[in-house]
């Protein structure tokens, strides 16, 4: 062993009916580590964690969790694995601390076990309040959480965190991120899959982009980015006749790429990190220039398909030029 | 063996996994579907309108049989409520049976079953858990169905000890005939089909069978079906144990069914569920 690879899989496929939900994945997470699996709906990133996690049985393929085969020892991956679905997977009727502890128990950490584990993790995911309450009564963010803490009662070493974050507000997003840093910074391995390319490269160490049940790319955050196109500022000043001076604090603060005007009056810039932004909003304050818009963001899910396919992820929608 | 590692201040979420993975502790499916049934029974106790079938029916049933059969068909209602409270008893409980495949038909599609399948555990502990949790729905309706019956003047002619074991009988059955309905449950795709077809395997056997006239007033050709219905021998063994009428090898024939029923059912439930995904 020369790698310490505690998620491979080779050639997984996967038909459902006439469906082919996935036609040949591969995929590999070392010890410790992030993989982001991004794809648009329906690229076979829920089948894809389905199969890893002992749930579907892959028609061609195989997979190991920490070297045991997910269908010929499916039993001793189950032991090893978190999972945490796109639909919390909890007892809606139970209350949150009932469905810890009914959990805790079936992983054999005894009355007392499972009851302190529960309230350590209900603690940890601010449920105190709303413990005793059934878990009906939660809001999505709340349901999200006790579903990830339901997943991590018995330590796994391998989470698999199915979409955690979609239909989450940006602020219950930051919460989740932090959760997954703090497992990873535990030692845990996770992967998760995203439809968010500001996700992946939040969190993960490397990205899988699936797309129709194939891998169409594999690399780092940076690499990736490197192929897409990284953050790109982009910036309108109030008075559209300082534009060409915002333009040459742009270039500045870009290490000299050179600003385009994407929009009328709106000015667009690659650059490095978020640095950028910190210079450039000094930089314009300081030389007096007001701006009605300021925005940092990397290439959304669109823009990365259609830069790696040269179609987009959604085929259903027309493409804004 | 893991309190030791939940001394640690922070909650640790990563880190190893429990030691020896791989060991099995003893009695892991006696405990698993321990725990299972009390989810079940938590679930219970949130829903109580879910027991009507267990509390109302018994009661309705009583009450609307005794007055427009009672005179008809014994001479009396009193008569007629010593000969029928043991058939009440039994049809009831049968259709009580109903409920579980509905509900963990329902069940399956949400997440819950998905972490089940996740788990470390055996493959029919959830289902095991579902079937003995509904235990004290039949022990409500025995409850209900004698209460109602003393209320309206039933006595039992034997013991307590035989009357209890009467109970026990039914519910054993009922438990029994709970693994068709996990069946269908697990193998039709909506609640509402699951208990369609119940019904259409519950009404011909309480029907076509002792519960409401003897045997013998039936017409010729149905009594082939009667004499072998698994309820026939449920009621006619409870009407020994209740009011010391002859019990002959309708014990045996119950508890023959029962094994048969679970013998048949419960492997092709685990099979259908296993399957479902």
């Amino acid at each position: 062993m020369t790698t310490d690879l505690v998620i491979e899989a080779e050639g997984l496929a996967k038909h459902f009916g006439e469906t082919k939900a996935l036609q040949g994945v591969d995929l590999s997470v070392r010890r410790g580590t992030v993989l982001g699996v991004l794809g648009p709906n329906g690229a076979g990133k829920t089948t894809s964690v389905r199969i890893l996690s002992t749930l579907l049985t892959p028609d061609a393929g195989s997979a190991r969790i920490n070297g045991f085969d997910v269908v010929r020892d499916a039993e001793r991956v189950r032991q090893s694995i978190g999972l945490t679905g796109q639909y919390a997977s909890v007892d809606e009727d139970l209350t949150g601390r009932q469905n810890l502890v009914l959990f805790g128990t079936l992983l054999e950490l005894g009355r007392v076990g499972a009851r302190a584990r529960a309230t350590e993790l209900l603690e940890w995911f601010d449920l105190t309040d709303a413990a005793d309450r059934p878990a009906k009564t939660y809001s999505g963010g709340m349901r999200r959480r006790l579903d990830l803490a339901a997943s991590l009662v018995g330590r796994p070493d391998v989470i698999f965190l199915d979409e955690p974050t979609t239909g989450l507000d940006p602020a219950k997003r930051e919460d989740m991120w932090d959760v997954v840093r703090s497992l990873v910074a535990d030692g845990s391995t996770v992967l998760l899959t995203t439809q968010y390319l500001e996700e992946a490269d939040a969190l993960a160490d490397e990205i899988t982009v699936i797309d129709h049940g194939r891998v169409i790319a594999h690399d780092t955050p940076e690499g990736l980015k490197r192929v897409v196109g990284g953050q790109t500022l982009e910036v309108r000043p109030a008075d559209p006749a300082r534009l060409a001076e915002t333009a040459s604090i742009l270039a500045e603060v870009s290490a000299g790429a050179r600003p385009d005007e994407i929009r009328s009056g709106m000015l667009a810039v690659p650059v490095a990190g978020d640095e950028a932004l910190t210079a450039t909003v000094a930089r314009l304050a300081s030389s007096g220039i007001a701006v009605t818009e300021l925005s940092l963001h990397l290439p959304s899910l669109d823009e990365v398909f259609f830069t790696l396919t040269g179609r987009t992820a959604t085929p259903d929608e027309e493409v804004a030029a | 063996m893991s309190t030791a590692t939940l001394t640690t201040p922070r909650p640790a979420a990563g880190g190893p996994a429990p030691s020896a993975p791989a060991a099995r502790k003893p009695f892991a499916l006696v405990r698993h579907t321990a725990a299972l049934t009390r989810r079940s029974l938590i679930k219970t106790w949130r829903t109580p309108e879910a027991l009507i079938d267990v509390t109302l029916q018994p009661i309705i049933f009583l009450a609307i049989f005794v007055t427009i059969f009672g005179n008809a068909v014994a001479g009396s209602t009193s008569d007629y409520l010593q000969f029928l409270l043991p058939g009440i008893l039994a049809q009831t409980i049968a259709q009580g049976a109903i409920a579980i495949g509905v509900n963990l038909n329902t069940d399956m599609e949400k997440g819950i079953f998905d972490r089940f399948k996740s788990l470390p555990i055996p493959r029919i502990a959830p289902l095991l858990g579902a079937v003995t949790g509904d235990i004290v729905r039949y022990v409500i309706v025995t409850v209900v169905t004698f209460a109602t019956g003393y209320a309206m003047g039933f006595r039992i002619q034997t013991d307590v000890g035989q009357a209890v074991a009467g109970s026990l009988l039914a519910i054993l059955f009922a438990v029994c005939l709970s693994w068709v309905s996990v069946w269908v449950g697990m193998v039709v795709r909506t609640s509402g089909a699951v208990q369609g077809i119940m019904f259409l395997i519950v009404m011909p056997l309480s029907f076509g069978s002792n519960v409401f006239v003897q045997t013998g007033d039936l017409p010729g050709w149905m009594r082939g079906f009667v004499n072998v219905n698994p309820l026939t021998h449920l009621v006619e063994s409870m009407r020994g144990l209740f009011l010391g009428a002859p019990i002959g090898n309708h014990v045996w024939w119950t508890l023959a069914w029962c094994v048969g029923l679970v013998a048949v059912f419960m492997p092709l439930a685990l099979r259908s569920y296993r399957k479902k995904v």
